[in-house]
């Protein structure tokens, strides 16, 4: 059953002495009972509006959100639900516990305002603060506690009502990274546990894939892709997704006779890779991944290139390696050891060709970033 | 954290070990300054309530705290402030709300209004509306008798009700101001994690918003308890005329009915210290409330929160707040502005009226009020100046130097806060008149002393907020350049808060250049101030030329306002 559904949702802000924003537009999509969904994107993409406007903090500018079998937003039909009769749970990257009131009584808020009967409220804080791990705290208030804690009461708070949807916005960004590892787990588990379906916010890709089942990529107020993690890193459709997915190169190349080259690199060295049909003559880029590049010493196994510089990280080394006049970065075991200055080939294991980002999206780009 | 916290203490330390001089020069000083400046008028006054001629008296107090008069004049301050407290937290908390947190337009407008009772002395309210609404001669009092032809006026200011209400308009946006400054620091997540649970708006306000306010309502509620108990002027003007006295009101009049006989001042020695006793009370009680609420509400990002949509309420809302801000604002000033202009009070507003004969007479031919002019303008200037250099100093001390008496310090600098500057005023006769080596009674010296004591939290809380931007780090870089303690202190420490030092100043200039309740026991024959000038003539019955002088203190007031907005501007610009 379709759980959320998003249809043509538009949201534009006014903003003072300019042109009014479109934070959101023409937004579609449907997401499945049980699914754990992430909204992936930079700052300022309009994927906490987005999740706003399903909780019900904004209104939309227009198209319609159903919850289950029910509307709760429809702009042509005028109907907004507001946020307290949309049955939702929702945790905030700020965790927006309330500091006058203790742990039991921040988790027994949601039934307090249902009137629910003593043994009743008891009861079911008493179960979700078992299962969030906050059992014996119920008599301390949050400024005691730690953040890792905070963000518990929070969890507990949004599912002692038992919900069928939850809303995280940025749940873990204001956790230190250790915790961060852990409270993934337990939000799945949690999940797990009480059935409900996900829809959580983050602009980390790695949190993304390794929470949810579906994730989309926003940019700049568009989904630019919706996929499962793996599709989505398998097969970005374009240059902001693969860039967004994980490390990257971006190479400038030619296309020149069925053959690919380094723009503005040595003639006559092509780069081994298989053109797709019609673009010759176009430039583009040919993106790949620091730790997709096979390097060696020996000249003629692959693409010649200079190393510029040698960086030891942890669990790898990486290389900055000089093809024409750009450069790459390319991550190999401790086992390959080059010195600065020395010259290498180079062989992309999986790369890709995008076409360059039009002048436009770039502009485009600059101005929300300064106006947001 | 504790590790740097032993660094920072280190560093200081070391510092002070190899500066000794400076640093405990300052400290000494200080000391000193505070010592003589605030403590031991206090301590006079308990003194002189107790000893006379040096010999142990106990029986004075009780029988002043007891005389009938007193008794009803201390009823009288208690039902006057805790009904303007009343009143002008609710009323604070109306405006505050709405703009706050509701989609009224205006907002702007509103705010703007709201900040110009800050600026204004309440007794020109006082003035205005006794104008408006005095028994016999009120505009407002005589249009309702000819209208409706009675005998009896519609209302008498000259009343508990008349002093409450004006005292309420000056003193509500102490809550307002709170009240908003807390709700725009506030979480919205808070809120709307509480929408999410399925609160609606009432009950969110009920049980989230309004008890994480509770503490800034608390904090202005006791500013307005503690400003109205200590006031002076609104009483003096409407009650005096009725008999309606208050603590200090009443103290006024001990001081002046005695025309300067020991046995006066002791008295009010007397009623001060019971003064003193009920505004700690109040203190004490604000430490209680504000004791169970210190949340951290700001934290989270800054989304804009939800603003509740006040759909029909909205016009009819809008339109209470502008009519009551117009008539808590703009009809005192126009009233004021209108009368200095009149040939003779109790004339009608009309053109044929209209005279600039007050404006000669005031700013001309009355050397008294050319004097107060001076007189104000001397004592502001260079009381702002020495206690903003004063309070640098102490904050310096207690910020950068932290030496073991840190805690007197402070204590010492915020005490003349809590003091009423009547009660002041005593303690500063009492020293100063003679008791010890100088008496400078009557001179214009005894009233800038008071003044510097009156002001120095003002000036100490300024200094300290604009030197705690002050990273320590920056003056030991100096240090490791070579410059030496006192270089890096002129070089970097001091141009760095140059402009939290100018705006200082101002904080002290424009309350000192209207200031009243002090001065009106201080002032001699040729050391009358502005606010004595204005207070004086006013009292003669000259409202004509009280209203135009006040009309020229309005106009430097603005001036100075004005000066101070754009030399806060500049600094905002900067950062």
């Amino acid at each position: 059953m379709k759980q959320i559904v998003l249809n043509h949702v538009t949201k534009q802000f006014g903003t003072r002495g300019g042109p009014d924003v479109i934070a959101v537009n023409d937004f579609n999509l449907a997401i499945e009972e049980g699914e754990c969904f992430a909204f992936l994107g930079p700052s300022g993409c309009g994927k906490t509006t987005t999740l706003r406007m399903i909780a019900g903090f904004e209104d939309l500018s227009a198209g319609e959100i159903w919850l289950g079998d029910r509307p709760v937003s429809d702009k042509k039909k005028n109907l907004y639900v507001p946020p307290e009769h949309r049955g939702l749970g929702m945790v905030f990257q700020s965790f927006a516990v309330w500091p006058h009131l203790n742990v039991f009584e921040n988790v027994a808020f949601p039934l307090r305002v249902q009137k629910r009967s003593k043994t009743e409220v008891y009861e079911a804080v008493m179960q979700a603060l078992i299962h969030t791990d906050l059992a014996g705290l119920e008599h301390v208030y949050p400024s005691d506690l730690s953040g890792g804690q905070q963000q518990r009461i929070a969890l507990a708070r949004s599912i002692v009502t038992n919900p069928k949807v939850m809303l995280l916005d940025e749940p873990l960004s204001n956790l230190d990274p250790q915790l961060r590892e852990s409270m993934r787990f337990e939000i799945k588990s949690l999940q797990r546990k009480f059935n409900f379906t996900i829809i959580f916010v983050t602009h980390d890709q790695s949190e993304a894939m390794a929470l949810s089942d579906r994730m989309l990529v926003m940019d700049m107020g568009r989904i630019v892709q919706v996929g499962s993690p793996s599709e989505l890193y398998q097969n970005p459709t374009n240059q902001f997704v693969y860039g967004f997915l994980g490390l990257s190169n971006f190479l400038r190349v030619v296309v020149d006779k069925g053959k690919l080259y380094v723009k503005d690199g040595p003639a006559g060295q092509a780069i081994p890779f298989d053109i797709p049909k019609g673009i010759s003559g176009s430039d583009g880029l040919l993106a790949s991944r620091p730790n997709e590049i096979d390097i060696s010493a020996k000249p003629g196994s692959g693409y010649p290139g200079k190393i510029e510089k040698r960086l030891y990280l942890t669990y790898c080394i990486e290389y900055h390696v000089r093809l024409g006049n750009q450069t790459i970065r390319v991550h190999t075991s401790h086992a390959n050891v080059f010195a600065e200055g020395a010259s290498c080939s180079i062989m992309f294991k999986n790369p890709r060709w995008y076409a360059a980002e039009s002048k436009e999206i770039e502009r485009e780009r600059i101005e929300r970033q300064i106006g947001v | 954290m504790r590790y740097m916290f032993h660094k920072i203490f280190h560093t200081s330390k070391g510092m002070g070990d190899k500066h000794f001089g400076l640093d405990q020069s300052l400290f000494i000083l200080s000391l000193v300054i505070l010592l003589v400046t605030v403590l031991i008028p206090m301590v006079m006054i308990v003194y002189s309530t107790f000893f006379q001629d040096n010999v142990f008296d106990w029986q004075l107090f009780p029988r002043v705290v007891l005389a009938p008069e007193n008794l009803s004049a201390i009823v009288n301050t208690v039902r006057i402030s805790f009904m303007v407290t009343v009143f002008g937290t609710l009323l604070g908390l109306f405006y505050a709300w709405l703009i706050g947190r509701s989609d009224i337009p205006m907002k702007g407008v509103m705010k703007a209004l709201f900040t110009i009772p800050y600026m204004f002395p309440p007794f020109f309210g006082a003035m205005a509306w006794s104008l408006l609404l005095s028994p016999r001669s009120g505009y407002l009092n005589k249009l309702f008798m000819q209208i409706t032809g009675n005998t009896t006026s519609l209302l008498n200011i000259n009343s508990i009700a008349g002093i409450v209400f004006v005292e309420t308009c000056y003193y509500f946006p102490f809550v307002f101001l709170q009240v908003v400054s807390a709700l725009e620091r506030m979480d919205p997540t808070l809120e709307e994690s509480a929408r999410i649970a399925g609160a609606g708006q009432w009950y969110v306000i009920r049980r989230i918003t309004m008890p994480l306010v509770l503490p800034a309502i608390a904090a202005g509620a006791m500013l307005i308890l503690i400003s109205s108990l200590s006031h002076f002027g609104v009483p003096a003007i409407l009650g005096f005329s009725n008999n309606i006295f208050t603590l200090p009101t009443k103290i006024y009049q001990l001081i002046s009915r005695s025309a300067g006989s020991f046995q006066g001042i002791r008295e009010g020695a007397a009623l001060s210290i019971l003064l003193v006793v009920v505004v700690v009370a109040a203190l004490y009680l604000q430490k209680l409330v504000l004791k169970t609420g210190h949340y951290d509400i700001i934290k989270g990002k800054s989304m804009r929160p939800m603003l509740i949509k006040l759909r029909g309420a909205k016009i009819p809302l809008l339109t209470i707040s502008l009519i009551s801000l117009f008539v808590i604002v703009v009809v005192p000033l126009f009233m004021i502005l209108a009368v200095g202009f009149l040939k003779a009070y109790g004339l009608p507003l009309r053109w044929e009226n209209l005279t600039l004969r007050n404006y000669q007479y005031i700013l001309g031919q009355s050397k008294m009020v050319r004097d107060s002019i001076f007189n104000s303008l001397f004592l502001s200037i260079s009381s702002g100046v020495i206690t903003m250099f004063l309070g640098v100093m102490i904050a310096y001390v207690v910020i950068k130097v932290k030496p073991k008496g840190k805690g007197l310090l402070e204590i010492l600098s915020l005490l003349p806060y809590s003091i009423p500057g009547i009660v002041l005023a005593i303690g500063v006769i009492l020293v100063w008149s003679g008791a010890f080596v100088l008496n400078l009674y009557n001179t214009i010296w005894i009233i800038l002393i008071a003044y510097i004591a009156r002001y120095v939290s003002f000036a100490m809380k300024s200094a300290s907020a604009s030197l705690e931007q002050v990273h320590y780090s920056l003056e030991e870089a100096a240090r490791s350049c070579g410059a030496t303690h006192l270089e890096s202190l002129r070089d970097i420490t001091l141009p760095l808060i140059r402009p939290g030092m100018i705006a200082g100043f101002f904080l002290i200039f424009l309350p000192a250049m209207r200031e009243l309740t002090t001065s009106v026991l201080l002032y001699g024959p040729f050391t009358r101030t502005l606010g004595v000038a204005i207070y004086a003539i006013n009292a003669e019955g000259n409202t004509v030329q009280a209203s135009a002088l006040a009309t020229v203190a309005i106009l430097i007031i603005v001036l100075g306002n004005l000066a101070l907005r754009f030399i806060t501007k500049e600094r905002k610009a900067l950062q």
